[in-house]
């Protein structure tokens, strides 16, 4: 992985400045990106929550999708990995696209087989951590890459102690069920799970925003150190602080548009007037 | 008392001479009926949360009969009732089987529990939070992995309880077996009461081996709780 | 009954001329049920508060009687209860001199069930009492209301609408529970259908036509119970402010 060459050794730790711009020009552009997610639609009923949506992730991106709530922020991450079923639009990892497929009863699931070969790639941390609650947390960590990606029981129990480890948590809550761990050590666990998985992007939903205001920072600090390693990660936030520190490209979104986009200096001079107004009610 | 033990205390607990009796005669119906009722409750019990209308309804359907009816009348359905069809007798196959009494007793109680499991095991599915199984399909697991690895494991713990009871209730359900001339506990109570009259004493010893066996089970039941339902937190109980 | 049946438009379900005993069956039935379903109530309620009382022995008696129950099949309850009651009344009479008496198996039936389904009605009301906050007797003891006032006016009605699920649930096992009085000789729909059944040589298609009955008396009472459920529900949020 030679994404860490990306952090500038310069800049103070824990704070990175926007990437540089594609290193490699005249490289089309599907092999340029990561990931590409283009003018995703998504509607309830008449509801239109998504109207058409885009983002470009170059590897190593750290990007935050920020908004006030019904904006259609996390229905767009969870369009990305299909947990919502986007009407429109399409998304593209590694220069391969998704089939969005349509059917009489209007749009259904792409192909299975392709559905299950990106959520494999994309591990997901959910706002309410979804551990599973009947499972040890050894258990959770090592659950989908021994079902789904077929990783031995051995190998899987060494990477589940490498990655609590890495978020900072003992070896002995290994044993335990989530009941009986605190918020912030649950998120913990449920980000071991999602490195478990050696994805390629990181998608986090809200991470903190369940959390009791004590237990915010040590999760945070968790998501950090990621950011530093150069993960391609893509993060709903309402922590502006931590989005000004970790992005490279922050996107606002409000009803269901992409109002402003550029790297984390938006944060401080923001262009567009909703996007003022956002922050200036953020600080109050 | 003490008559009425040396004659009939062996039928009571495990042979009268000819059979199984009593006792063990009450645990076979018990066991065979729940290991029965389980198996084909465990597949239905996924149909019957389906958002397939085809696989939910025959489901509900049958779930609906069995438990808006006393078992009583399915026990005579299957003991009497099958076996005077012509067509049953004519068949060979199912006129040996609906001949043996303790097979139509069998059938009746493994449909009647299968009911009640199918409902438990399903009220358990449902009760699993929402995004435990959205994290699953987010990490790639679907299908039947989804269910065996998952939300099977997880519903039969949460609905272990619920199980208990039904196990239970069907222990005491079994007490229907007589009725069909299966040697269970009550008809041993019953064939000792007409030899020897002493009726209390009769029911009285099947109805203190009905409770010893209930509250067998009531702790089995505890003891599995507390090795399979931690995990709901340290709040519970 | 036949040309009932026939004007409903279900002239297959022919009933060969037994339709007054199945009516007599199903009368006898219901009156059964619901007349054990009211000893059940008052005895459960009895037994609740036994089981909450402060006094130690009422609380003993209360657990030893639930315990009783519900370790053992309510069939062998019945046979024990219904043999053992003719038994220990022939060895009065018989002490006294009297004339034989035999125990109307009706009566024994309602008294029977009655008892069985009263230990299950005490788990449920002692859950339900349970369940109203005890600030609303705090609050009406505060407020001077009467032991009696407290129960009828404050406690009561709070505690039906916990113990309303559980008073529906028990009472379709007391309702499916009544076929096995038909085994004491009750002439109840069971023995009916029996009767019928072998009268006529067609003893499947008569104990289908009970599960019909029986199944037609579990749907609407579980029609009601949710309508009653509903309303009880509705009410509580008009209430609430």
């Amino acid at each position: 992985m030679n994404q860490t060459a990306y952090a500038l050794p310069a800049a103070p730790a824990g704070i990175l400045s926007t990437r540089p711009a594609a290193q490699a020009r005249g490289v089309a552009a599907s092999e340029l990106f990561k990931l590409r997610v283009a003018d995703l639609h998504k509607r309830y009923g008449d509801n239109e929550v998504l109207k058409g949506v885009s983002l470009d992730a170059r590897s190593g991106d750290v990007i935050s999708l920020i908004g006030t709530s019904g904006s259609g922020k996390s229905t767009m991450l969870r369009c990305i990995n299909f947990l919502e079923q986007p009407d429109q639009g399409s998304i593209t990892l590694d220069g391969q696209t998704i089939r969005i497929q349509h059917s009489r009863a209007g749009v259904r699931s792409a192909d299975k087989a392709q559905l299950q070969g990106l959520r494999t790639r994309l591990a997901m941390v959910f706002q309410n951590f979804n551990l599973w609650s009947h499972l040890s947390v050894l258990d959770n960590i090592t659950l989908a890459p021994r079902q789904v990606l077929g990783v031995s029981a051995r190998e899987a129990e060494e990477r589940a102690h490498a990655y609590l480890d890495k978020v900072g948590l003992p070896e002995r809550v290994a044993t335990q069920y989530p009941a009986f761990l605190s918020g912030g050590q649950q998120q913990r666990v449920a980000i071991a799970r999602a490195l478990a998985m050696e994805p390629e992007i990181i998608l986090f939903d809200e991470p903190t925003s369940a959390l009791d205001p004590e237990l915010v920072g040590e999760v945070l600090k968790v998501i950090q150190t990621l950011a530093e390693e150069g993960r391609t990660m893509i993060m709903v936030t309402h922590e502006m602080g931590f989005a000004r520190q970790v992005s490279s490209q922050v996107l606002f979104l409000h009803q269901g548009r992409v109002e402003e986009q550029g790297g984390a200096e938006i944060l401080d001079q923001p262009r567009s007037e909703r996007l003022q107004q956002f922050l200036s009610n953020r600080l109050k | 008392m003490i008559e009425l033990l040396n004659e009939y205390g062996q039928a009571f607990l495990w042979h009268d001479g000819y059979n199984l009796s009593g006792l063990a005669m009450t645990l076979w119906l018990l066991v065979a009926s729940i290991a029965l009722g389980f198996i084909l409750a465990l597949p239905l019990a996924v149909a019957r949360v389906s958002p397939n209308r085809l696989l939910r309804w025959p489901v509900q359907f049958y779930t609906y009969l069995f438990r808006g009816t006393p078992l009583y009348i399915q026990l005579l359905i299957c003991y009497t009732g099958l076996y005077s069809l012509e067509v049953v007798r004519a068949q060979p196959l199912l006129d040996g089987f609906f001949r043996e009494a303790i097979n139509c007793t069998l059938l009746a109680f493994a449909l009647n529990t299968g009911a009640y499991t199918v409902e438990i095991f399903a009220g358990a599915i449902r009760n699993i939070p929402h995004g435990e199984i959205e994290a699953a399909r987010a990490y790639g697991l679907c299908g039947w992995r989804l269910y065996a690895r998952l939300i099977l494991p997880s519903a039969l713990r949460r609905g272990l309880p619920y199980y208990g009871n039904e196990v239970i209730l069907m222990l005491h359900a079994t007490s229907l077996a007589f009725t069909a001339t299966v040697p269970d506990i009550l008809k041993v109570a019953r064939d000792a009461n007409a030899a020897t009259f002493m009726t209390f004493e009769a029911f009285g010893i099947a109805a203190l081996l009905y409770m010893l066996l209930s509250f067998l089970l009531v702790g089995l039941f505890r003891l599995a709780e507390r090795r399979w339902m931690t995990f709901l937190g340290p709040t519970r109980g | 009954m036949n040309d009932l049946l026939h004007s409903l438009g279900l002239p297959g379900v022919e009933l060969h001329g037994f339709g007054p005993l199945l009516l007599q069956g199903i009368w006898m039935t219901l009156k059964l049920a619901l007349l054990s379903l009211l000893l059940s109530v008052a005895l459960g309620l009895l037994g609740a508060s036994a089981k909450l009382s402060p006094r130690r022995p009422l609380r003993l008696l209360a657990m030893g009687y639930t315990t009783l129950i519900r370790g053992v099949p309510d069939l062998v309850l019945i046979l024990l209860i219904f043999y053992s009651l003719q038994t220990w009344l022939n060895e009065l009479t018989d002490a006294l001199g009297w004339d034989y008496l035999e125990i109307d198996p009706f009566s024994a039936g309602v008294a029977t069930l009655g008892f069985i389904y009263g230990a299950y009605f005490t788990e449920t009301f002692r859950g339900a009492i349970l369940s109203v906050p005890r600030g609303q007797l705090e609050a009406a003891t505060a407020y001077g209301l009467g032991a009696l006032k407290r129960f009828r006016l404050v406690l009561f009605p709070q505690m039906m609408r916990f113990a309303l699920p559980g008073l529906g649930n028990n009472w379709l096992v007391l309702l499916k529970a009544t076929a096995l009085v038909s085994i004491i000789g009750l002439a109840d729909l069971v023995k009916a259908v029996q009767n019928a059944g072998k009268s006529s040589g067609e003893p499947f298609h008569f104990l289908i036509i009970a599960g019909l009955v029986y199944l037609l008396i579990t749907s609407l009472s579980n029609l009601l119970l949710r309508q009653l459920e509903r309303r009880y529900n509705t009410g509580i949020k008009e209430l609430a402010p």
